[in-house]
């Protein structure tokens, strides 16, 4: 790995750190530069395709909210961003339901399928604010919802992670899978965003 | 332990607990009645993993359903739910 790191304080530190574990016999760097390999593959596009497919087959969204692992394999992505696949779980938005996910204990967050997470995922700002006063925290992304609409505020506290499946927005009838999944975006994918 | 203690739509509380190691028991849930939404299966214990143990007790993690006038007061009224081992939780009376 060390050819990733520049001569910064952080990078210097990173390094001896590696070392030190490798050296301890715990990991190596193959196995270190897999795990990075992994977490930068994923993309926010994954979740936007696994999105698109459930809003045109309606069998696999029913597969995808029973046992959303199951449905990832069909679609050729996991959760195996780590030494154990992650269970997933997708939380479906619909007219009277509204989802949106945090991790108020650090940053869990679902890295295969959207990839890194956004700083402001991380800030103490959204954390300690989203479980609190979501439908604020939300106008402030711009998503101002109807007033009857129930918020649901995920805290991936655990072993899970999460997805929320946002509602195909009207006047799509014609976009094939692929023009949908282009207009899916990370934000909407969080729950920050309607689409 | 083996079987989970606790079934879907079961009222909880979050033990009011203060422990002195790591826990992923988010403190402002502790203290508050939920219900259990979703039994996620068994999960080695996070508390007893940040400490080093080799084999940690594994339980079962729930979801638990609060809601935010619960957790904040009025007039919060959205819903939040954490995820939370077995050994987190006692029946609510």
């Amino acid at each position: 790995m060390s050819e990733h790191h520049s001569g910064s304080e952080t990078a210097v530190r990173v390094r001896r750190l590696e070392e030190r574990l490798i050296g301890a016999g715990l990991t190596s760097d193959e196995q270190l530069d897999g795990i990075l390999g992994q977490v930068l593959s994923g993309s926010p596009a994954n979740g936007a395709r696994v999105v698109a497919r459930a809003w045109v087959d309606p069998a696999f969204r029913e597969r995808l909210l029973d046992d959303a692992n199951a449905a990832l394999d069909e679609l050729g992505l996991s959760m195996s961003t780590g030494p154990v696949p992650l269970r997933l779980t997708v939380v479906p938005n619909t007219a009277t339901t509204h989802n949106v996910l945090v991790c108020t204990l650090c940053s869990c967050y679902p890295i295969g399928l959207l990839g890194p997470s956004p700083s402001w995922y991380k800030s103490e700002a959204y954390r300690a604010r989203v479980v609190r006063e979501p439908r604020a925290v939300l106008s402030e992304f711009g998503l101002t919802l109807p007033a009857h609409t129930e918020i649901v505020v995920h805290d991936t506290s655990a072993e899970s992670r999460h997805l929320v499946l946002p509602m195909r927005p009207p006047g799509t009838s014609e976009l094939t899978e692929s023009e949908l999944s282009a207009l899916v975006t990370r934000n909407g994918l969080i729950g920050t965003a309607s689409v | 332990m083996t079987e989970p203690r606790f079934a879907l739509g079961d009222r909880v509380r979050a033990r009011p607990v203060d422990p002195p190691h790591h826990s992923r028991l988010p403190r402002y849930a502790r203290g508050h009645v939920g219900e259990v939404v979703e039994v996620q299966g068994m999960w080695p214990l996070a508390d007893e993993k940040a400490q080093g143990e080799l084999n940690p007790r594994v339980e079962a993690v729930y979801t638990v359903r609060f809601p935010a006038s619960a957790l904040w007061g009025q007039p919060a009224e959205h819903w939040v739910h954490v995820e939370l081992w077995e050994s987190y939780l006692e029946v609510a009376k």
